[in-house]
């Protein structure tokens, strides 16, 4: 659930990310007419109290609401009686944004209900507004946005954090690699990044310009030049060798496979029928997603066919799988 | 930080602008209605419709009451900021690119992109007080950049107009006779259109920022090249931080481009500089498509980008922002 809090001036709360609701039925039962005991333990201890006062009619202890029970169980009318409940209780914001809202109600059939909802409020902006500002903040709308309503998510908090991303950490600088060799320490002289060619500052993996780094040395790179779809990225795959010196013994074709499945899931899927060789999932060379089929290969024929009894019309990620034996080629 | 993003539009952004008080955010687009919208939560305040084009570029007056936007549908209209409602709208005979209201909003800026036989033009409109007195005649037409004019805004107390557009050549016009007085040296100015130009908080100097992939800090009154902070990818917004020394520039790779490669290839970053080194301080991602239109809430605490996909990012900074060194 999506909510906007809005607490105006001079601070403005905006937005509240996300919101649990939890709502936990206590029932109030019924031992006689004029007595109520609550299953709960937690709940409020006036009404236990006056549950166990054999006359609670004719003692109405100072802490308790003035009513009697006995009236109200013989009304039967639980909409009017709501000042009977407990107040609203509010704990938190906490410092962790977490907001407890406690309500007491009574539902259809007369029985108590507490409900508790968890916000969390997260603080997005701080703002002065403007008195007129603040004028124009009660403005209707107009035009597309008179439509808008809470469902229509024009508006959304993204999900990731954003950060101002430094091009380099602070406090260093592109010449402190010189400094780094200079010193003589062994580590930082081994400390070489490929991608940007500095020694001593970072590791290959760690480099900030990582990203950059095949389309920078890439000669592909060029654009506008032709590149063949063998070339391009994305194109080699790891099976590609391997195609030769597979063996066609055993090969189980495995076909209606969901587009997300991999190779790990498919040799997942097998190695509890026995030892599998080869697992191989068909993809699309132009778009790089599955082609819906795959290959498997064992090591024993008994394995194999173990597995075409066992899998031949298994539900796998909602699709019927097909498992038979691959027409040799 | 965490951006609030605004989906109302259904094509690329084409331009940015937070009102004087900076609690309205108001922004164009290639789809024909301008919006408004809260600038601290994000919500739409509403839409103006009437619009049968592309909408360029447009500018709130100070007292936030009217707007002016400047479309591709060949007018030019000023609306009720309340209402949504249109007050008045300028025909031209070819489509309008920039719009920019004077000091004290009696006087308008308009440009015109060249069309048919018409060359581009700019064109200052006196702006009556009561809509019902508006009339559509120039004050002033000015005629000579080639090209289209991407963007004039007036000068220090309306005495002149600056100008820059696809010529890549920034012009200054007086703007009582019509007459050019400086124009920036083809050596040292941008080699490629001006796409951008943004003036500073006090109206000192002004950024414009090219397809030549550079951003360029120039004097307002005499012209004069301050800095250049050059970049990777063709700009085509810049804003500056009305509070900080900072410059965020804005862009990316050709739209065209953009589905053949990765998408980390494209730069849709606004990168931030500092706006007196000239050094890149970091960058603020999030587009997937290039970036273009920038700005700054008028408190530096805030900041937007519209990108070609469709989205508007409201980034509240956090407060380590402000503590920034290099």
């Amino acid at each position: 659930m999506h909510k906007s809090e809005i607490k105006t001036p001079p601070t403005l709360y905006v937005g509240s990310c996300v919101k649990y609701n939890s709502s936990k039925p206590y029932r109030l039962y019924r031992v006689n007419n004029n007595k109520r005991i609550l299953k709960s333990q937690s709940e409020t201890m006036a009404i236990d109290k006056l549950s166990n006062d054999p006359n609670p009619n004719q003692n109405p202890k100072p802490k308790q609401k003035k009513f009697q029970w006995c009236e109200l169980v013989d009304e039967h009318d639980g909409k009017d009686l709501d000042f009977l409940l407990p107040p609203r209780q509010v704990i938190g914001p906490d410092e962790r944004g977490v907001k407890k809202v406690v309500k007491y109600e009574f539902d259809d059939e007369g029985n108590e209900v507490k409900k508790t909802t968890t916000t969390r409020v997260q603080k997005l902006a701080k703002t002065q507004l403007s008195k007129r500002a603040m004028e124009r903040r009660a403005w209707p709308k107009f035009g597309d946005a008179v439509h808008d309503d809470f469902g229509a998510r024009l508006t959304v908090v993204s999900t990731e954090d954003i950060f101002l991303e430094r091009p380099r950490p602070h406090g260093s600088k592109p010449e402190e690699t010189k400094v780094a060799g200079n010193l003589g320490n062994a580590g930082a002289v081994l400390m070489v990044c490929r991608i940007c060619n500095t020694r001593g500052v970072h590791w290959t993996a760690k480099c900030p310009d990582r990203h950059l780094a095949h389309h920078t040395d890439d000669p592909r790179a060029n654009e506008g030049a032709y590149v063949p779809p063998s070339m391009r990225r994305g194109a080699e795959r790891p099976g590609g060798s391997d195609m030769r010196r597979r063996s066609d013994e055993n090969s189980v074709r495995v076909t209606n496979l969901s587009e997300d499945t991999i190779e790990p899931d498919l040799l997942e899927l097998f190695q509890t029928f026995g030892h599998v060789i080869r697992a191989y999932v068909a993809i699309d060379q132009k778009t790089g997603m599955s082609r819906g089929f795959g290959f498997v290969n064992f090591a024993n024929r008994e394995d194999a066919e173990r597995a075409i009894n066992k899998l031949n019309g298994y539900d796998y990620d909602n699709l019927i799988l097909r498992v038979e034996w691959a027409t040799p080629r | 930080m965490r951006p609030i993003l605004m989906k109302g539009h259904e094509r690329p952004l084409t331009f940015l602008k937070y009102n004087r008080d900076g609690d309205l955010l108001f922004s164009c687009a290639k789809d024909h209605n301008p919006t408004v919208w809260f600038a601290d939560n994000g919500e739409r305040l509403g839409t103006y419709r009437g619009h049968n084009g592309a909408v360029w570029c447009c500018d709130v007056s100070r007292d936030s009451m009217m707007l002016i936007t400047g479309s591709a549908d060949q007018t030019a209209k000023i609306w009720n900021v309340q209402t949504g409602e249109q007050l008045y709208s300028f025909n031209f005979g070819s489509p309008a690119r920039a719009v920019d209201l004077s000091v004290g909003d009696k006087l308008a800026v308009i440009t015109t992109d060249p069309f048919m036989d018409l060359p581009s033009a700019i064109h200052v409109k006196s702006i009556a007080t009561d809509p019902e007195d508006q009339t559509g005649d120039s004050v002033l037409v000015l005629k000579g950049p080639q090209g289209r004019i991407n963007r004039a805004v007036w000068g220090p107390l309306n005495k002149t107009i600056i100008s820059a557009g696809e010529d890549a050549v920034v012009r200054i016009w007086d703007s009582e006779t019509g007459k050019m007085l400086i124009e920036s040296e083809k050596e040292i100015g941008h080699k490629k259109t001006i796409t951008s130009l943004s003036k500073s908080a006090d109206g000192s100097h002004f950024l414009t920022g090219s397809l030549d992939k550079s951003a360029k800090l120039w004097d307002i009154r005499t012209l004069t090249l301050i800095k250049t902070y050059v970049t990777e990818r063709p700009v085509n917004a810049v804003a500056m931080s009305p509070l900080l020394d900072h410059v965020v520039l804005g862009g990316g790779q050709d739209a065209s481009a953009v589905t053949t490669t990765d998408h980390r290839a494209g730069k849709f970053e606004a990168k931030f500089y500092d706006k007196i080194l000239q050094e890149e301080i970091g960058g603020v991602k999030g587009h997937f498509g290039p970036i273009n239109a920038l700005a700054f809430n008028p408190d530096g605490k805030s900041f937007s980008s519209g990108g070609e996909d469709g989205y508007v990012r409201l980034h509240h900074f956090d407060p380590d922002y402000f503590n920034i060194k290099i």
